[in-house]
């Protein structure tokens, strides 16, 4: 029956949750079951709660992605120009779909809606580079680059 | 700021600009400057807008004016060095004129037409095609100033508004607003000057502001253009927003999608506050104000007023019942208001040179100008500022330059996922929020996408609807299990039924007409029921998400049905775009028998040996469309057959 | 946010809103409270208006859409749940607009719904099923389905994801109603689904398994787990000796259940129907009660002696007892060491009792009929074989159904005496305040030898979330306080100031168990009703006293000895064990 004496508001504590998520995720490169537990004391919300928060959100993940992160843009003008070959060529290249990593933990694969470089559409971004009006046969001396980063 | 004998360099370093190299090209400046030995200073700046040329560096020789180069790879940059810089001689390949702002200038510019290099008049950028109809005001500072200098923010007028401002009454400011008959730019186009008086209205000692950079719209750009190019003019507006509703709080709600941008703001709020245009008693007059940044995480929904308020809580960012609205009820059950990052940046002019000034431009009752991301299959794609009133075809053909690769023009997506598609029988449409919600479309925030004639419409409004479903909040059965379904109508006018030729042998010729004819009836009922599900979800939805998420299914209806008829049919894809619904053959006369495109079918349907024609055996092509690319000699293609069964 | 027990339950008596608002529904005028839904003035309009997500006193979700009205001025139509009512609205409710917006939704949640009617537990008693039929769904929209598995790794309850609606109903009251919120929203968009934070399902979250959540729920998603074949299972079984025992909230919760109003006491009715359906015995938990009783005021009387520690809490209430293990580890000293009464009674009856009969103790089969989802967990994790089976009220209607008994035609028969004669106990337990109550008539009685002289103890009846109440005993001022609903509990203790309190009882269920996790279904639950029946059962009871009870008596003469005492404690009490890491992930 512990009285905790609050310091600060609950709601303001709250309204850092998100914020909280983005910072473990930099850290850890994914949500960790732990950390989400630890976040939900420190909010003092229930863990199912900040797990409810987390999953709500695209850009959070539960997994440890590999160690390149990249992300096709599948917004309008990337559509129109062809986005969904180039995905479907990623796919091919590195057998995985949308939301995996693969086997060698090199790549994971997110599809995201506009990444605000509409005009150099078809655009991905990997880590954080971004590479515009990306054609497929460009894909593979791409990817290769990053592999050779390691 | 540099002394007259320095050269000053501003690459374009927008996210677009860095999708086109912009960095290699700022790493080998520095190199470049430093080998050189050059009197020089480098500046990020934000976007120009023009897209197509990035990316775009702009030189100012001591005592010169600025001039602007695009297309300006590595390169280009050291051929800049080495002809300007070195020789003053412009290469007139990567010019693009003057630069916005700066008078006209003789230079020499080589090659020119005649071989010979002498003295021409360089005219200013504003004359290219693509600027010429604009109306750049709240993009004026965009890609001229740098964006991380509130200096030069400052010594182009800025915060005089803010100090004007405060030096009135908040119902001062909410009235010069109003008669200003701004609307907001986020989408609906709600007249922010009712917005504010209600805010101000209401009893409360706490009062929220929030600026709505979610930007969500797939295809759209504007308000990152505007953050990463010109944050200040944003943040002034927001506080003034914040003086004129009694709010002592601001949130800047950014999509996390943005990093530049998110970066830009810290540092220019890090700067206002260091000048005491933040924080308590903001330039001495007793007003206390402090505005806080919050990530986004990825949820279009975020959005919506209700739900971004909710993930500002903390909360998964599920909309909210309306009533209560936000300006009596919002944060925290506070009176807020959430305004689009574009009509804070408007406030400023609004204030600074008055309500008359600001609605000399634009319709009756669309007044300003509008921000546009133009994208798609258009030759000039960018970020474009024009004065409301505009039309359609100024836009696609005077601004954009037409349509890309020999193509017509077929549709204008405007409004983004929420809004609708324009014909070219619409292309006189005025642009202004009620010509276009005549027309079936919407403002929406901004988002402009061309598509030409191989574009299929039932696929776009796929598209759309494919997007929305994944951005559903998850709440409410219509939007939720409706679009879903909604989606699945769609897929299966895209999924062919397919008989194989020699079937279509096998059917007695009567039945033919028979199944042709049950096909039509199946047809119309089909499209019947797109539109009663449509209608229900529009008519139930609890957000605007759900409630306008028919509306690409809609306006593709109402305008290119056909199109839908001929999938249903038909059995084809007139714009020849759905792989699906094409065969694919090779045209003996062509193929060289190399091999390539067998190596690249997926589905092992290709046979042939080498350097003797190929074939392609139909029955087991998944429609993938490899083998096309793969050919370098263009002896395959895909052509939609329709399908004869009727007679 | 928080939406308060007494607020909901206040609800439940009559709502009389003082302003007043004129309102147009379907061509007629109407005069109703102001400061509400438009649902809600519907409703009090005695207007039928279709709902899947609402649920009065819970926050509105919104969500379900089947609601929605026309309102003249709004371009589309609106839900009546979430709109608040204003003075001279124009609703129409039965367009055929309305109606096909009502009846497509409903295609829409069937469309994403396993066809599992005939296996289902709500079959029959669904509201899904129900709304179906009254709209006319004829469409089924083919397409992709939600797929997933059963939950069955709790022991009280089982969750069907496929079934679920999303009606959030069970979410809101977890969270709002039982501070709890082991059961969330997960994902988004069409993967949405409720879901726990880690591991398998509920039963490896923080779930205190008070059942509320399948009271609320509108289909066969989230339910009681059923238990009944276990139950067939030995009473075919010629070594058992099958008895059952009735909690005090039960008997007053059958009537309306077979054809009657609701409220009646049931309780000789429902012995006769339980030796129709083959228990060779049925006995009275409050027979149980009234040793709790014993126990407790003994325990109080105790620390009263000894000046702490302070609080004594009840213990009688298992979801109380893993809330209170997991999220107050660090004042398990102040419960009450006593066991629940099912496990007190399943105790007796397991040694005592079977000593005295022809039953073994291996052989006695006690099954619990009680109004709690709770202590099927109880019995499972906790009770070490005092208990063989619980079922709550619910699965004991479906029993009797299932055995074409209709209880409202037999004629009432008494409990089987545990010792002596048969006797009628005290039946107030069931609802919240009852064992406090009866806790210091008995600790008052031990310590001043004398009878408390109020016989009526009305500060602790009544349904609101905390009452308070001070009794002098022999100068010492007595302090309790009664609380239940679990967001209430958590309020309690974070205000501070509780260890001023000498007794304090908790009863997870808001109202208590009359309003248990295991009660039958209705959104209009007439607890006000069952709580005066069970005081009515109450004030017509020979002896009103645990310590009066023949029974008792006799069992502490015969085998206890005195309360407290070490034979007493080896059968009746029990320890608790520090939760509050048993859900985190490792
Ligand atoms: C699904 C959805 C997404 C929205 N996304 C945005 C957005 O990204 N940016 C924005 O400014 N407004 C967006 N809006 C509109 C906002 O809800 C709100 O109307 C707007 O921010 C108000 O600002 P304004 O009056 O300045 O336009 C969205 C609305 C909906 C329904
Ligand atoms: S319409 Fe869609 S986004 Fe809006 S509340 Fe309903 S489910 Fe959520
Ligand atoms: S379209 Fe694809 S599957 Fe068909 S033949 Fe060409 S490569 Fe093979
Ligand atoms: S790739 Fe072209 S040329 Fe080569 S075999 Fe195929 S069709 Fe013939
Ligand atoms: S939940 Fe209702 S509708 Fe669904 S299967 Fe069970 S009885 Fe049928
Ligand atoms: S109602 Fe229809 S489906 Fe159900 S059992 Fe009867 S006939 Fe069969
Ligand atoms: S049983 Fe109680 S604690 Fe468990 S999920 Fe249901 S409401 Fe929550
Ligand atoms: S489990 Fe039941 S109460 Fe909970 S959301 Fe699903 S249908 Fe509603
Ligand atoms: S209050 Fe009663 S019904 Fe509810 S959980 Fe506790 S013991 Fe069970
Ligand atoms: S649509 Fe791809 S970057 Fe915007
Ligand atoms: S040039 Fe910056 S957005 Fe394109
Ligand atoms: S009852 Fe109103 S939306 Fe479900």
């Amino acid at each position: 029956m512990g009285v905790q004496t609050e310091v600060v508001s609950a709601t303001e504590k709250r309204s850092t949750l998100i914020a909280r998520l983005h910072e473990v995720q930099e850290r850890e490169g994914y949500l960790p079951a732990v950390e989400i537990a630890a976040i939900a004391k420190e909010m003092g919300m229930s863990a199912a709660q900040v797990m409810g928060v987390a999953t709500f959100y695209n850009h959070f993940r539960l997994r440890p992605p590999g160690k390149h992160s990249i992300k096709v843009c599948d917004g309008t003008a990337c559509h129109v120009k062809g986005s969904n070959k180039l995905l479907d060529r990623i796919e091919a290249e590195l057998n995985i779909q949308p939301g995996e990593s693969t086997e060698d933990g090199m790549f994971t694969l997110h599809v995201v809606a506009c990444l605000g470089a509409c005009s150099m559409a078809p655009a991905m971004v990997i880590d954080d580079d971004v590479h515009g009006r990306v054609s497929p046969r460009q894909l593979k001396r791409i990817l290769n680059s990053y592999r050779r980063r390691q | 700021m540099s002394d007259n004998k320095q050269i000053i360099f501003y690459v374009g370093s927008g996210t677009c600009g860095l999708a086109a190299g912009a960095q290699a090209v700022w790493d080998t400046l520095l190199e470049e400057v430093k080998r050189r030995g050059l009197n020089a200073v480098a500046k990020k700046v934000g976007c120009m807008g023009l897209c197509e040329r990035e990316p775009m560096v702009d030189v100012r020789l001591p005592g010169s004016v600025r001039v602007s180069f695009g297309n300006v790879d590595v390169k280009g940059l050291r051929r800049i060095l080495d002809s300007y810089v070195e020789n003053g001689v412009i290469p007139g390949e990567l010019l693009l004129g003057t630069a916005l702002g700066e008078p006209d200038y003789e230079a020499v510019v080589e090659p020119e037409p005649n071989g010979q290099a002498k003295l021409v008049k360089v005219p200013n950028m504003m004359e290219l095609p693509f600027m010429s109809k604009q109306c750049r005001r709240v993009l004026a500072n965009c890609g001229r100033i740098d964006p991380e200098s509130i200096e030069e923010y400052i010594a182009a007028g800025g915060y005089d508004a803010l100090r004007k401002a405060i030096g009135q009454t908040p119902q001062w400011v909410v009235d010069e607003v109003t008669r200003s008959g701004l609307r907001g730019r986020g989408g609906a186009g709600f007249p922010t000057g009712r917005k504010w008086s209600t805010a101000l209205e209401q009893e409360d000692t706490q009062k929220y502001i929030i600026c709505n950079a979610d930007e969500g719209d797939p295809g759209a750009f504007m308000d990152r253009g505007l953050l990463e190019g010109d944050p200040h003019r944003v943040l002034e507006g927001i506080v003034i927003g914040g003086y004129a509703i009694g709010a002592n709080k601001g949130y800047m709600y950014v999509r996390a999608e943005y990093p530049l941008a998110i970066e830009r703001i810290e540092k220019a709020l890090e700067q206002m506050r260091a000048k005491r245009l933040l924080g308590e008693n903001i330039l001495g007059s007793g007003f206390n104000f402090d505005i806080e940044i919050k990530m986004g995480a990825g949820a279009f929904v975020c959005g919506e007023e209700t739900a971004l308020m909710a993930s500002i809580e903390g909360g998964r960012g599920v909309p909210r019942p309306k009533p209560p609205f936000p300006a009596v009820k919002g944060l925290w059950g506070h009176p807020t208001i959430i305004n689009n990052v574009e009509t804070f940046a408007n406030v400023p002019d609004i204030i600074a040179k008055g309500a008359e000034w600001f609605a000399s431009v634009g319709t009756e009752k669309s007044k300003g100008t509008k921000v546009f991301s133009l994208t798609g299959k258009v030759r000039n794609s960018g970020l474009i500022e024009v004065p409301m009133g505009i039309t359609l075809q100024e836009i696609i053909f005077d601004l954009g330059g037409g349509i890309v690769d020999n193509g017509t023009f077929k549709a204008a997506q405007i409004g983004g996922p929420s809004g609708g598609c324009l014909p070219a029988a619409l292309l006189s449409t005025s642009i202004d929020y009620d010509s276009l919600i005549q027309a079936g479309a919407m403002m929406g925030s901004g988002g402009l996408v061309v598509m030409d004639n191989h574009t299929c419409m039932v696929e776009v409004a796929r598209y759309f609807l494919s997007f929305t479903k994944t951005e559903s909040c998850g709440r409410c059965t219509p939007c939720r299990e409706g679009t879903t379904r909604l989606y699945e109508l769609l897929e299966r006018v895209l999924t062919p039924q397919r008989v194989v030729d020699a079937e279509i042998e096998r059917i007695p010729a009567e039945l033919r007409s028979l199944m042709g004819a049950r096909r039509h009836i199946e047809a119309e009922e089909f499209i019947g029921e797109i539109y009663e599900l449509a209608g229900v979800i529009k008519d139930t939805a609890a957000c605007q998400l759900g409630a306008t998420t028919p509306n690409p299914i809609l306006s593709t209806l109402r305008h290119f049905e056909s199109e839908y008829r001929a999938h249903l049919m038909d059995q084809i894809c007139p714009a020849g775009a759905c792989k699906q619904f094409l065969t694919y053959t090779i045209d003996a006369s062509l193929c060289q028998g190399c091999g390539l495109c067998k190596a690249e079918c997926p589905s092992n349907a290709i046979s042939g040996e080498k350097k003797e024609v190929h074939v392609i055996d139909q029955e087991l092509c998944s429609h993938c469309g490899n083998c096309v690319d793969a050919c370098a000699f263009g002896a395959i293609s895909g052509l939609s057959v329709k399908m004869e069964l009727v007679g | 946010m928080a939406v308060t027990n007494t607020a909901a339950l206040a609800a439940n008596g009559q709502i009389k809103s003082r302003k007043l608002v004129n309102i147009t529904v379907d061509g007629h005028e109407y005069q109703v409270g102001a400061d509400q839904t438009l649902l809600e003035g519907l409703r009090e309009a005695g207007i039928k208006v279709p709902t899947l997500c609402n649920w009065q006193g819970l926050h509105p979700a919104g969500a379900c859409r089947v609601c929605v009205v026309e309102l003249e001025g709004a371009r589309t139509l609106v839900a009546s749940c979430t709109q608040p009512i204003v003075d001279g609205m124009v609703v129409r409710t039965q367009t055929p607009r309305v109606r096909l917006a009502r009846k497509i939704n409903l295609e829409l949640q069937l469309a994403n719904h396993p066809e599992d009617c005939f296996y289902c537990q709500r079959n029959n008693n669904c509201e899904l099923q129900t709304l179906a039929a009254e709209y006319g769904v004829e469409r089924r929209y083919r397409g992709k389905r939600k797929q997933a598995l059963n939950d069955v790794t709790s022991y009280a309850l089982m969750r069907d994801p496929e079934k679920c609606i999303l009606c959030q109903r069970c979410v809101t009251t977890c969270a709002d109603v039982q501070a709890v919120a082991c059961i969330t929203p997960l994902k988004r968009g069409f993967d949405t689904t409720i879901g726990v934070a880690f591991g398998e399902g509920i039963g490896d979250s923080e779930c205190v398994n008070c059942g509320q959540c399948t009271k609320v729920c509108p289909t066969g998603a989230l339910v009681e787990r059923d238990d009944l074949a276990k139950v067939y299972t030995a009473l075919a079984d010629p070594t058992k000796y099958v008895v059952a025992q009735i909690a005090p909230a039960v008997r007053v919760s059958l009537a309306q259940e077979f054809g009657m109003s609701p409220g009646a006491d049931f309780t000789g009715k429902l012995v006769a129907g339980l030796k129709l359906v083959g228990f060779t015995k049925v006995f009275d938990t409050n027979y149980a009660a009234d040793l709790t009783i014993m126990e407790e005021a003994a325990e109080l009387v105790g620390r009263v002696k000894n000046n702490g520690p302070f609080p004594l809490v009840t213990s009688c209430c298992p979801a109380w007892i893993k809330f209170a293990e997991q999220y107050y580890p660090d004042h398990l000293e102040n419960l009450s060491s006593c066991k629940s009464p099912q496990m007190m009674m399943g105790a007796v009856l397991h040694s005592e009792y079977a000593k005295k009969t022809e039953a073994t103790r291996d052989g006695t089969f006690v099954v619990s009929m009680m109004p709690c989802t709770a202590k099927k967990w109880e019995m499972n994790k906790v009770s070490e074989g005092d208990v063989d089976v619980v079922l709550t009220t619910r699965e004991l209607v479906r029993m009797l159904k299932r055995e074409q008994i209709n209880l409202a035609e037999l004629e009432p028969v008494s409990f089987d005496p545990v010792f002596g004669a048969s006797t009628w106990a005290p039946a107030i337990f069931g609802v919240s305040g009852g064992v406090a109550e009866a806790a210091i008539r008995t600790a008052y009685q031990m310590v001043t030898g004398e009878e408390l002289p109020v016989p009526d103890f009305t500060p602790v009846r009544g349904l609101e979330g905390v009452k308070t109440t001070v009794v002098d005993v022999n100068g010492v001022q007595l302090r309790s306080a009664v609380i239940s609903g679990l967001q209430n509990v958590r309020d309690f203790f974070a205000q501070g100031g509780w260890e001023d309190y000498h007794f304090i009882e908790v009863m997870a269920c808001p109202g208590g168990c009359i309003n248990g996790g295991g009660q039958p279904y209705s959104e209009h639950w007439p607890l006000r009703r069952l709580m005066e029946s069970l005081y009515g059962i109450d004030k017509n009871m020979s002896w009103r006293r645990s310590h009066e009870n023949p029974e008792i008596v006799d069992l502490y003469e015969q085998y206890l000895g005195a309360p407290n005492s070490e034979k007493a404690h080896h059968l009746l009490h029990r320890s608790y064990v520090d939760r509050s890491m048993d859900y985190l992930p490792q």
